[in-house]
């Protein structure tokens, strides 16, 4: 039985935490927001440059001498497996999920005798895959510094991707991210950006292209693909603070539980060392 | 008085503008074009550049650094790379674009394309008066 000391210091310091965690769910709501109305604002951008891409790619993909972004170099040897995560911890099973995935796809990838590759961007994921696969690693990309995503760090990681493409180390690029869905469902995703797959409605209009289709393709194709790793630097962010949020509701929740019994504890421990004093100054009394 | 057209700017990141405009002229990747309602189908690229929506509003201007335009007879959407709203733009902004495009032409392969990707932002610079 612990003493009554040392259960109040305990309830002290349950209380605490479960004020820390809850100041975390709210900061992690504020950051939600933000980073909804930034997903959301990204939208009409990304939504047009599938849509003009796709009906692009359809009226060119098929002839001889379409881009290599968009049909790929006839390979499918080297995996490059891009491992997108969050900078910190205490968001639930969000980095987790993530890292299964792609743990579970190298896993399906070897076996069928391919060369894999490895980038992480943001350190959770890349201290978890480490463990299983840090001899596969080519480069991390480290958002610690940066506060809110933008297009620019989009663009760096394309541009590394891009570099890596076109130097033929990697013949086929995957992303692995986390779809937001609502707070308490983040959806893994696995979204192969090269060769590009577009799933746009092609509009029907008959278009002039200034330059030609093939020029203009392969001016978009790079943006595309920076526009599809800036999306998913979004939706993980979204993601990440949904996560971050629902696991601080459950420690605030599991706090509060853990306060209750602790308070419990100690009423009856206090209870009972009235009692056990009563009963001593009686039965001295009766001693008498 | 001419029929209006439906222009939207969008950014990756934001929406800039979305207005009915009368004329809206674009930096074409092979010369500006000025669009009016009813232009033909086009889609082109562009370079880096001013952009000019004329609306009942007044003329607005935008500073582009390149992306694409899907016009129609009623619509116009630019995809700008990034844009700036002309009186925003500060020589920092123009500096800092300057210096990502020559960091790209250094190493992009096609240096035809990149130097002249420089060559425009400088005459940008020019144009738009800093």
């Amino acid at each position: 039985m612990p003493s009554l000391k040392t259960l109040k210091n305990r309830i002290a310091s349950v209380k605490n935490t479960r004020k820390i965690t809850k100041a975390m769910q709210m900061v992690a709501a504020a950051k939600l927001r933000r980073a909804q109305d930034a997903a959301v604002a990204a939208r009409p951008y990304a939504e047009r440059m599938g849509a003009v891409v796709a009906s692009l790619a359809a009226s060119v993909g098929n002839r001889e001498g379409a881009p290599r972004l968009l049909v790929g170099n006839g390979a499918d040897k080297v995996q490059l497996v891009v491992v997108m995560t969050s900078e910190r911890g205490l968001c639930g099973g969000f980095n987790s999920t993530i890292v299964r995935m792609a743990r579970a796809r190298v896993q399906v990838l070897q076996a069928q005798g391919k060369t894999i590759k490895i980038l992480t961007v943001g350190k959770k994921g890349r201290d978890q895959m480490k463990r299983d696969y840090g001899q596969y690693f080519v480069g991390h990309i480290d958002l610690t510094e940066v506060k809110r995503v933008g297009y620019v760090n989009a663009q760096n990681i394309a541009r590394d991707i891009l570099a890596r493409f076109t130097q033929n180390e990697c013949d086929v690029v995957t992303l692995f991210y986390n779809r937001f869905q609502s707070v308490i469902a983040q959806i893994p995703t696995a979204l192969q950006i090269i060769p590009a797959q577009f799933t746009g409605a092609a509009t029907g209009t008959v278009y002039d292209y200034e330059p030609d289709e093939g020029a203009i393709l392969a001016d978009l194709l790079p943006r595309a693909v920076a526009t599809q790793v800036f999306t998913a630097l979004l939706e993980n962010a979204a993601s990440e603070q949904g996560a971050r949020m629902s696991a601080m509701d459950n420690a605030t929740r599991n706090a509060g539980d853990m306060i209750n019994k602790l308070t419990i504890q100690y009423n009856r421990s206090r209870q009972a060392a009235i009692t056990k004093e009563l009963i001593e100054i009686i039965s001295g009394a009766e001693a008498l | 008085m001419a029929g209006t057209l439906q222009f939207d700017l969008v950014s990756p990141e934001r929406r800039l503008a979305s207005l009915a405009a009368t004329e809206v002229q674009i930096p074409g990747a092979e010369g500006d074009m000025g669009v009016m309602e009813g232009h033909a189908p086009v889609i082109t690229t562009l370079r880096p550049g001013i952009l000019r929506a004329t609306s009942a509003e007044g003329v607005k201007s935008y500073v582009v650094s390149g992306g694409f335009a899907e016009i129609t007879g009623a619509n116009i959407s630019v995809l700008a790379e990034q844009a700036v709203p002309l009186e925003e733009m500060t020589p920092a902004i123009m500096d800092q674009m300057v210096a990502d495009a020559t960091l790209a032409a250094a190493v992009n392969p096609d240096r035809d394309a990149t130097d002249k990707v420089v060559a425009d932002l400088l005459a940008m610079r020019a144009a738009a008066g800093q």
